[in-house]
């Protein structure tokens, strides 16, 4: 199971950030912004490239000691974090990407919501 | 000499080398024999070492393939060790060099990955061999080393050339080696008690001179795997932890940071190397250097905040605040304080209501609480920093906090309330405050700073009442709620037509006499810092006049640029004008100015200018309209009338001025007056530049069109003309104004190689008036005189006309056409027919062809005339003759008419031998046919 799910917004300022309780919070968040920096290189090295439709779920991000974060970018530059454990070897790569479009998903669900404004923090109930 | 002696030392080194390998070849045979003897259940141990022999002799023999494969054996066996809490650091530390070994091999045979992947193994499998509890922070410490020692082999590899990537470069490495060091500091923290003492038997006293690596001094060479004594086990781990407190683990940490950091910046992380800048911020903190700490952490505060991660940016704030608190950092403090006092700050009420208590005695001169989560002996330094200061009355001086880079507690708007004013009303500045601290607050005064600096004054608000006295006032500012003030002012003169903005606004926390800290907006303050981005876009727009009391604090407008305009023009201008114009004359315009003010107005200036549109400024270079104050005067394309001195309401005056265009089509002309009127502005009387503009049409069309065409002698058209043949110019001149025009007369301007077939040649269209659509014609004619066939210019035709309602006052237009260009073409003979215009009845005709060679050559002619039925002649019915080059021949006849009327002519056949077909050419000037008077018919009596 994955120990922290956030959804950046367009402009990299956190939309919604789910750490597992009782867990370092602030860890994750630390976390989740780092690894903007490797979203955003794969996203410029893509558009420099090709004009092509680019995959929008990027992969395992890098690894750390204790985790693996994976990334995955909306076409409206919405991104999408998870963070695995490390110790986690059950989970594959295919069930990333279904949590991935699941939570895509619920966030194009959210959006259609008419009284959510874009950008707005997301809150969870 | 010096060559033969290089040689000879190549050779002797050479020989050396071989002897040199030769040596290490041998022992390793020798160790490689001994160990076939060797028993894989009793000599364990000793297969690790002998493989570690072979390594390194081969290594030494500079055979690093086979070395490394020695290596990887070595580590193999090592692996294959059973491991206990007694033998666990000496496998750890055999391991580590054997591992380094690996590594460095691996990155000098450029295979990085297999590097990589084997320093992976060697930290997986001793990840979770932490050994004895008690001594856990010397396996964080082991691990650390790992990752630093890893790292250094890997960016020693990239010195030598190899390329890293933004994922895997070596500042990963020292990051682990820095969270390892963190956590050893962590384990020391919980394992070592600080009353510890070194034990007095000293168990660490052979540490320095142990046979083996990694075994503990106090059970040298012991291999069973239970202690030979408790008691030594004991005093030994207590050695142990009483060194390691004695180490400065922050130290450790720091430059480990330091080095990450450098790797995370050159591989574009920069949200990492923020990261670890925070951490090293935290070390410090640790490390008790409190002002470097807030210097690290400030330097990274503004990212966090402008892509609004709250939560980072909170947390860094509360550190900053406790060292700002221990350093008695005065600035700091009151900055990080007001700043998490703010909305965005992630921190309960309770925290935020101490805050804000501890801000408001330090503009007390009392001395803040201590923050929470401080060292002891720390707080007591601070708290004695800032108690002095509190206590020898001195005021600390006044700071400036930038409110623009901060989400401060409170917020400004301040706005014009519209996007421009006129001079005469007063400028309306509304600016609201709003709190989202927890308790009320007082400022002690506000003021609005603007572009012109004259305006400052009107922007002030001072609050007399003291900081804790609850009584609402003009800068009491309670939670949740807007303040609003309204500033009201008049603008100078110079300021018209200019662009007015608020340049910022102060607003100042304590009092003035004592300790204060001035909050300062630039610009209008706004939230253009914290919500950059899709709150302005997709909120609806509040309107400038609205009540702003109503509108939701985050949707508030904030305008902080307005425009002065002049006052509005009172007057009455018009462009009188009578169209169309006609191209090229000079046209009549009256300006009509009519005073509509209430008052007099004095120095009206009047201009006239042409509008060009940018599409025809492109197109045509060449200016197509000219202005002209009076017929004599030059030409410009801007001009100005007379100063008028004074205008007395309802007064009308009159300019006329004149426009000539050279093409057809219609013309914007602007007509600009300005002037200068008294008004009274709020009691007192001062002049008013004033300013009105109009815009008028003209249409211009053509006043002719002209049509000139060609024709013979028997006025038929033609396409060419002969050379040295005359023929006519067909002028026809249809005239399209609507207003009558008299033609003063005509003018053809012949180019070189035409001329005029007569002497003179007078204008037939003088003194000729024409209407609307009338036509007049006339005829000139003309010679080509050329020599050599070719396409002739003929030249131009030009008309001097004017409208006849002007009379004389304006002078003469022209028009000017340009004639056709023909193709003249050379005939080798000319006929002229000598003839009267007219016969009469039974008398004689005489009738002469004139014949000329045109040729420089004799020809050979054949004639012969028709006999006709209306004639008797008389002449050569059918001759041969020559005509010499440039001579003519005469044939003359007499012809004797027999019937009356418009009667055939006997036709004339002319052949030239040499040119065939030339008959053709000339039966078009030859004439047919002659008109025969009857008798007269006589009246009888």
């Amino acid at each position: 199971m994955a120990v922290c799910v956030a959804v950046i917004a367009k402009e990299n300022y956190p939309l919604y950030i789910k750490t597992l309780p009782n867990e370092n919070e602030l860890k994750f968040h630390y976390t989740v912004h780092t690894s903007l920096d490797v979203i955003e290189e794969r996203i410029h090295s893509v558009s420099k490239n090709t004009n092509d439709l680019r995959e929008l779920y990027l992969g395992l991000l890098y690894p750390t000691e204790d985790y693996k974060v994976y990334g995955y970018v909306t076409n409206s530059r919405i991104k999408f974090i998870i963070v695995i454990e490390s110790t986690n070897a059950t989970i594959r790569d295919n069930e990333i990407r279904s949590m991935f479009r699941k939570l895509h998903n619920a966030y194009t669900d959210m959006v259609c919501n008419p009284f959510y404004t874009n950008g707005d923090i997301i809150e969870s109930t | 000499m010096l060559s033969g002696l290089s040689c000879l030392l190549f050779r002797l080194e050479n020989a050396f080398y071989e002897l040199a390998q030769a040596y290490y070849h041998h022992e390793s045979r020798v160790v490689k024999a001994h160990r076939d003897h060797l028993n894989k259940t009793t000599h364990a141990l000793l297969f690790v070492r002998h493989q570690f022999k072979v390594a390194f002799y081969n290594e030494l023999k500079q055979d690093s393939h086979t070395a490394l494969k020695h290596y990887r054996q070595a580590y193999l066996h090592l692996h294959e060790l059973r491991i206990t809490d007694y033998n666990l650091l000496e496998i750890k530390t055999n391991s580590c060099i054997v591992n380094f070994k690996i590594c460095k091999l691996c990155f000098e045979h450029n295979t990085p990955l297999d590097a990589i992947s084997q320093f992976r193994r060697h930290v997986d499998i001793y990840k979770s061999k932490i050994g004895t509890a008690d001594l856990a922070f010397e396996h964080s410490a082991w691990m650390s080393k790992q990752f630093a020692v890893f790292g250094d082999l890997f960016e020693e590899a990239i010195r030598a050339g190899l390329t890293a990537i933004q994922t895997q470069h070596p500042g990963f490495y020292y990051q682990e080696a820095a969270r390892y060091a963190i956590a050893r500091k962590q384990l020391c923290r919980g394992l070592c008690p600080a009353e510890l003492k070194y034990p007095a038997s000293d168990p660490l006293a052979e540490a320095d001179k142990m046979e083996y690596y990694g075994q503990r001094p106090w059970r040298q060479g012991h291999q069973s795997l239970e202690a030979p004594s408790v008691q030594k086990e004991r005093e030994g781990i207590q050695a142990l932890q009483y060194r390691e407190c004695q180490v400065d683990h922050s130290w450790l940490v720091i430059p480990l940071l330091s080095s990450a950091i450098a790797q995370f910046k050159k591989y574009k992380s920069p949200r990492m190397k923020r990261y670890l800048v925070v951490q090293m911020g935290e070390e410090y903190y640790h490390a008790k250097d409190y002002s470097k700490a807030l210097a690290l952490l400030g330097r990274v505060t503004w990212e966090y905040r402008s892509e609004r991660w709250w939560s980072i940016l909170t947390n860094i704030l509360q550190l900053s605040l406790r060292c700002a608190y221990l350093v008695m950092s005065f600035e700091e403090y009151v900055t990080v304080s007001i700043e998490l006092m703010g909305r965005y700050a992630q921190v309960p009420r309770e925290e935020k209501i101490r805050i804000q208590m501890n801000l408001h005695k330090i503009f007390q001169d009392e001395v803040p609480e201590p923050e929470h989560g401080c060292e002891h002996d720390s707080v007591e330094k601070g708290r004695a920093l800032w108690t002095t200061i509190s206590a020898g009355g001195k005021s600390r001086s006044p700071i400036v906090v930038e409110m623009n880079s901060i989400t401060a507690f409170v917020e400004c708007k301040a706005c014009f309330t519209a996007d421009s004013f006129l001079c005469e009303s007063p400028v309306t500045v509304k600016l609201g405050l709003h709190s989202f601290a927890p308790m009320p607050i007082r400022f002690s005064q506000l003021s609005v700073r603007f572009s012109n600096e004259a305006y400052n004054q009107f922007g002030i608000v001072v609050d007399e009442n003291a900081v804790d006295d609850p009584i609402e006032s003009t800068s009491y500012l309670k939670p949740g709620q807007t303040l609003w003030h309204t500033f009201q002012f008049i603008v100078e003169q110079d300021d018209v037509d200019c662009n007015l903005s608020i340049a910022g606004v102060d607003l100042v926390l304590g009092s003035l006499e004592g300790c204060c800290a001035t909050l300062r907006w630039t610009d209008g303050g706004g939230d253009a810092i914290v919500h950059p981005f899709a709150t302005q876009v997709h909120r609806k727009k509040v309107a400038l006049n609205a009540d702003f009391s109503v509108v939701s604090w985050d949707v508030l407008p904030s305008n902080y640029s307005t425009h002065i305009s002049p006052r509005e023009a009172n007057l009455d201008v018009q462009l009188l004008q009578k169209g169309p114009a006609l191209v090229n004359e000079f046209y009549l315009m009256t300006v009509s100015i009519t005073n509509t003010e209430v008052a007099q107005i004095s120095n009206v200036r009047t201009s006239i200018s042409v509008v060009t549109a940018v599409a025809d400024a492109v197109a045509t270079a060449q200016p197509n309209t000219f202005l002209y104050e009076d017929i004599d005067l030059p030409c410009s394309q801007l001009i100005s009338m007379p100063l008028l001195e004074e205008l007395k309401p309802n007064q009308k005056v009159d300019n006329v001025a004149y426009v000539r265009c050279v093409d057809s089509g219609a013309r914007l002309m602007c007509i600009q007056v300005s002037y200068q009127i008294p008004i009274d502005i709020s009691g007192k009387m001062s002049m008013c530049n004033c300013m009105k503009e109009i815009t008028s049409s003209i249409e211009v069309c053509e006043p002719f069109n002209i049509t000139v065409s060609l024709t013979n002698m028997k006025f038929e058209k033609i396409e060419k003309v002969q050379l040295g043949e005359a023929f006519l110019s067909r002028m026809e001149v249809k005239c399209l104004s609507p207003w009558p025009v008299a033609l003063q007369g005509s003018s053809l301007n012949l180019a070189k190689l035409v001329k005029f077939a007569d002497e003179e040649s007078l204008s037939q269209l003088t003194d000729v008036s024409l209407k609307q659509n009338d036509c007049a014609v006339e005829f000139r004619c003309l010679l080509s005189s050329g020599q050599t066939p070719s396409e002739i210019d003929i030249g131009s035709y030009s008309i001097e006309w004017r409208r006849v309602q002007n009379g004389a006052a304006v002078p003469f237009a022209s028009t000017t056409v340009s004639l056709p260009t023909v193709e003249a073409e050379p005939i080798p003979l000319s006929l002229h027919v000598d003839m009267p215009a007219y016969g009469h009845m039974k008398a004689v005709l005489p009738l002469t062809y004139l014949l000329h060679n045109q040729t420089p050559f004799v020809q050979d002619m054949e004639i012969a005339m028709e006999s006709s039925e209306a004639f008797m002649l008389s002449g050569h019915k059918q001759l041969f003759f020559r005509i010499l080059p440039d001579s003519q021949h005469i044939l003359r006849y007499n012809l004797f008419p027999l019937f009356p009327g418009y009667v055939t002519l006997p036709r004339l056949r002319v052949n030239m031998v040499r040119y065939s077909g030339v008959l053709d050419q000339l039966s078009s000037v030859v004439p047919t046919h002659i008109f025969i008077k009857p008798f007269e018919k006589k009246v009888s009596a």
